[in-house]
């Protein structure tokens, strides 16, 4: 371990004043100059989308690429919640300083406080500019926008579209980004993936990117390169992301000398459709609004069977609302999916797997009428019954917790450049403002924050500093010809392995480690077993991978397989990055660490820090650098939700 | 995990090897199926077992398999998205067949949507469509607050209902003529409910029809296929509703032209 802390350029000075500062003191590109900058965007997301067309509208010349057949496709547009922000409209006490606070705390203050502070900043321009473009939010009668509390924040500060926010702002920073299209700003290719960085004098200058459709391997330059391709759910196999969610990206700038920052940051989602067999594909999440009225309980007796109506109100256990008195069944995400595995694992989870939990609407429905909570949850317990052809107005739904979403990603400092020169990550690929917990609704914001709000102004100032672009090149320099046989011979060596197994039975074998051993409870036997079972399955993977077909046209193996070897590298490093941090905090629960009360217990003395991994080789020990957080405005307080 | 009684079935297939190449149904046995599966997780079975005989495995389009990204596509028994209704193929599940059945799985058809492989076709013209016009022409950072611009709630919601189409094509799939009007109507709704739309409405729907017809998209005749299929519920209400403002906005523009001429004229 190096004992530098690293550096995240947050200038110095009153955390409400840094950025306007430091917009000031940021060097500008003359409007007239930006048409010589090439810009490369991959990922199509709120943060892609968002910086895609706010930089095409800026004036530079930017690429857009997304591996789906259209950028409206990106996964965000799942999310279904909201997206906070501190209008305050409701005036019940939301501002930027309680925003800022909430998030840090939610964070479990493992994340940058004048990065958060920012966000907390540019919250309300995001909504003005997404009102602005057509998102059709909800509205009160007189026409305001309206508002709602959500995950259990104390104001009401999530602005919504019915159930589908994600699509609609998505949909928004399309219609932003085609716009540009029109103009000839933006060039988008569709249905590209990453294959490789291409760095050039130390500098992030290009990407090697593989069509879908051909199979053919195409070189793209540029003066800077942004990631905005999300998060690395998908490493466990079963998650809530889409299929085609990776890490890949974000790896491979990883092994170019990028910083991949606090891997075993995952979130795990309290409130999704159990598991129904070993076909599963993906799993489907249900808005945790849900634990705001649905009471969530097993059975007192162990392998009891029996149907929910048969089970009487004496034979229940309301773990939550046993343990928590205070918060009951809305108690933070991290706490509800832990708890929902202690009862599973003392063997009195429900339904025919065992792998789940009751969410009973029974006393509510009693209390309100089936057309009150029709109307609240109606959509909610139509996609139930669609998935599990279960009724939940007469009998309870069954839930259990996965895979949502990544705190961690590539390291990036205050101007979200990454340890690459030229490199810069948003969104989810970026680690940077959530901590070791995400707070509901704060993912849109976010990515939109970055993309919209932040990058265009950081971008300028790297190239007015650096001039990036007075090195010329292009895609014929030998760099981008090294990067594309390297390429080449990655996927000739996967179609040639010549083995016996499909990449679906080794991505499933990984996730089974994964969430075995680093999920929701951790201990430090448990990680060195994963270690060893991820290297020893990646071993067998490259001995005896199965891909048909060849390297021509369509190939749905071999992408897949290219994507799956690189999870089985960051599996390792997720594992290692968790047996480190020998603390609870946030979503990453140590067993070794808690208090007497079972709760996450963080260890500030000696975990105050962000760690940054730097990538040493495939099969050697990665570097582990550390940032230390500093809380000057904030003061650390243990959670405590009793 | 108690076994619940896995289907066989029979899949008639289409499979294509790439664009340039004629394609073919092919007939596939399948079984252990379970009925909680979903579609497409009955294709993944498939296609296991296709790469476990050392044959290419069926290529179809996906990615949220929840129902809102548009990217899964399939007519399945002559339907597009399949027999239920209001729901995506990825959201289909197995148990609406029976075991014994034999299903015909085909890629959506039409002249704008060429396949690529097998199942899978390209709609890029669904976004050169939105390119055309559909978005409101504002920058980042030049909006006002989100409250100057009052809209009605009623509006917010027509906006909405038109604004959830998640441009998976069925509707062109579904339709005769492989008209793309209710894709276009939906769009144009979403944006000429909000007082925001209004600025460019007239331009907007002039150049996105113009575009759609360019695409070689048929016409509408009424047939109400689109609505039918429709996993979002896009009524057809909007078609009329676009029908309507394009005859004005067309004979704005012819009005306006002539006035540009007649002022060419008098210098
Ligand atoms: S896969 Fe996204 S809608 Fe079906």
């Amino acid at each position: 371990m190096s004992d530098r802390s690293l550096d995240g350029r947050v200038p110095f000075g009153d955390i409400r004043q840094i950025w306007d500062r430091h917009r000031f003191s940021m060097n500008l590109v003359n409007p007239s100059n930006r048409r010589k900058y090439k810009v490369i965007v991959v990922g199509t997301g709120l943060a892609g989308g968002s910086a895609a067309a706010t930089l095409a509208e800026q004036g530079y010349k930017v690429a857009s690429f997304c591996i789906q057949d259209s950028p409206r496709r990106a996964h965000s547009i799942a999310a279904q919640g909201g997206i906070n922000a501190t209008k305050n409209y409701p005036n019940d006490g939301d501002s930027v300083w309680r925003l800022f606070y909430d998030t840090v705390k939610g964070g479990d203050f493992r994340s940058r406080e004048a990065n958060v502070y920012r966000l907390a900043q540019v919250s309300n321009n995001i909504i003005d500019q997404c009102a602005a473009q057509g998102v059709p939010f909800a509205r009160e009668y007189g026409g305001t926008l309206s508002n709602r509390s959500f995950g259990g924040a104390q104001v009401s500060r999530t602005f919504y579209a019915r159930g589908q926010t994600g699509q609609q702002l998505l949909l928004g920073a399309y219609s932003a980004m085609m716009k540009e299209v029109s103009k000839g700003h933006i060039t988008v290719y569709t249905r590209r993936e990453l294959v490789e960085l291409v760095m050039i004098h130390g500098r992030a200058r290009g990407i090697i990117t593989r069509n879908i459709i051909t199979g053919e391997l195409e070189k793209y330059s540029a003066d800077a390169v942004l990631l905005c391709t999300g998060g690395y759910g998908n490493t466990y196999f079963l998650s809530t992301n889409a299929m085609t969610s990776n890490g890949s990206a974000a790896w491979k700038a990883y092994k170019k000398g990028a910083y991949f920052a606090n891997p075993c940051y995952t979130q795990i989602h309290p409130t999704c459709i159990p598991v129904h067999g070993e076909n599963q594909s993906k799993l489907t999440l249900m808005s945790e609004s849900l634990r705001n009225d649905g009471r969530v309980w097993v059975p007192k007796a162990r392998n009891d069977r029996r149907l929910a109506i048969d089970i009487a109100e004496h034979e229940r256990d309301y773990f939550l609302e046993e343990k928590y008195p205070a918060f009951g069944n809305l108690v933070p995400r991290d706490v509800a999916s832990r708890n929902a595995k202690g009862v599973v694992d003392d063997q009195r989870g429900v339904g025919e797997t065992g792998l789940s939990v009751f969410l009973d609407f029974r006393d509510t429905i009693k209390r309100d009428g089936k057309e009150a909570v029709g109307q609240k949850y109606g959509n909610l317990f139509e996609m139930y019954n669609r998935i599990t052809d279960e009724d939940p107005y007469s009998r309870p739904m069954r839930i259990y917790p996965a895979v949502h979403y990544t705190m961690g990603g590539l390291w990036v400092d205050y101007n979200l450049m990454t340890s690459i020169p030229g490199l810069f990550a948003l969104g989810e690929c970026n680690f940077s403002d959530h901590g070791s917990n995400r707070l509901g609704a704060s993912a849109l914001m976010q990515g939109l924050a970055d993309g919209y709000f932040i990058i265009p102004y950081t971008l300028g100032n790297y190239f007015a500093a650096e001039h990036p672009h007075e090195d010329i090149i292009d895609v014929e320099h030998e760099a981008f010809h090294e990067a594309m046989q390297s390429a080449k011979d990655r996927f000739s060596e996967l179609l040639n392995i010549g083995g016996s197994r499909s990449v679906d039975t080794f991505h499933k074998a990984l996730g089974q480690s994964m969430w075995e051993y680093v999920g929701m409870a951790r201990n430090e036997a448990g990680l060195k077993k994963a270690i060893e079972e991820i290297v020893d399955l990646r071993t067998q993977f490259w001995k005896d991978l199965k891909v048909t077909g060849t390297d021509v046209g369509v190939n749905i193996e071999l992408e897949k397989a290219n994507r799956v070897a690189d999870f089985l590298e960051l599996g390792e490093l997720m594992a290692r990055d968790a047996l480190e941090r020998k603390e609870s905090c946030g979503g990453h629960f140590r067993e070794e660490s808690q208090t007497e009360q079972h709760e996450a217990q963080r260890d500030d003395t000696n975990f105050s820090h962000v760690a940054a991994w730097e990538f040493k080789g495939v099969d050697a020990v990665p570097e582990r650098h550390i940032e230390d957080l500093i809380f000057e405005h904030v003061r650390l307080t243990q959670r405590s939700y009793k | 995990m108690s076994e619940r009684a896995k289907m066989t079935l029979k899949l008639k297939i289409w499979r294509q090897e790439n664009a340039r190449s004629k394609g073919r149904m092919t007939d596939y046995t399948l079984s252990g199926v379970s009925p909680d599966m979903s579609f497409l997780e009955m294709l993944d079975l498939l296609n296991e077992q296709l790469i476990s005989q050392d044959k290419d495995p069926v290529s179809f389009d996906h990615d949220c398999r929840e129902g809102i990204c548009g990217m899964c596509s399939l007519v399945i028994n002559g339907q597009a998205h399949g027999p239920e209704a209001l729901t995506t193929t990825c959201q289909l599940h197995m148990r609406k067949f029976k075991s014994g059945d034999t299903l015909f799985i085909e890629p959506f058809r039409a002249k704008a949507f060429p396949v690529l492989k097998d199942l899978m076709v390209d709609r890029a013209a669904f976004d050169e469509i939105i390119a055309a016009g559909g978005f409101i022409d504002i920058a980042t950072g030049s909006a006002p607050d989100a409250n100057a611009i009052p809209v009605s709630k009623i509006n917010a919601d027509l906006a909405m209902d038109a604004a959830a189409c998640i441009g998976c094509g069925a509707c062109v799939a579904s339709c005769k003529n492989a008209s793309a009007m209710l894709f276009v109507s939906a769009k144009v709704a979403h944006l000429s409910h909000l007082p925001q739309g209004q600025v460019e409405a007239d331009k907007r729907i002039l150049s996105m029809v113009a575009k759609m017809d360019a695409l070689g998209f048929g016409n509408c005749t009424n047939e109400a296929e689109c609505q039918a299929v429709c996993p979002k519920g896009i009524s057809i209400s909007n078609i009329a509703r676009l029908n309507r403002q394009y005859l004005r906005a067309a004979l704005l523009s012819e009005e306006s032209e002539s006035m540009d001429c007649l002022e060419e004229g008098s210098h």
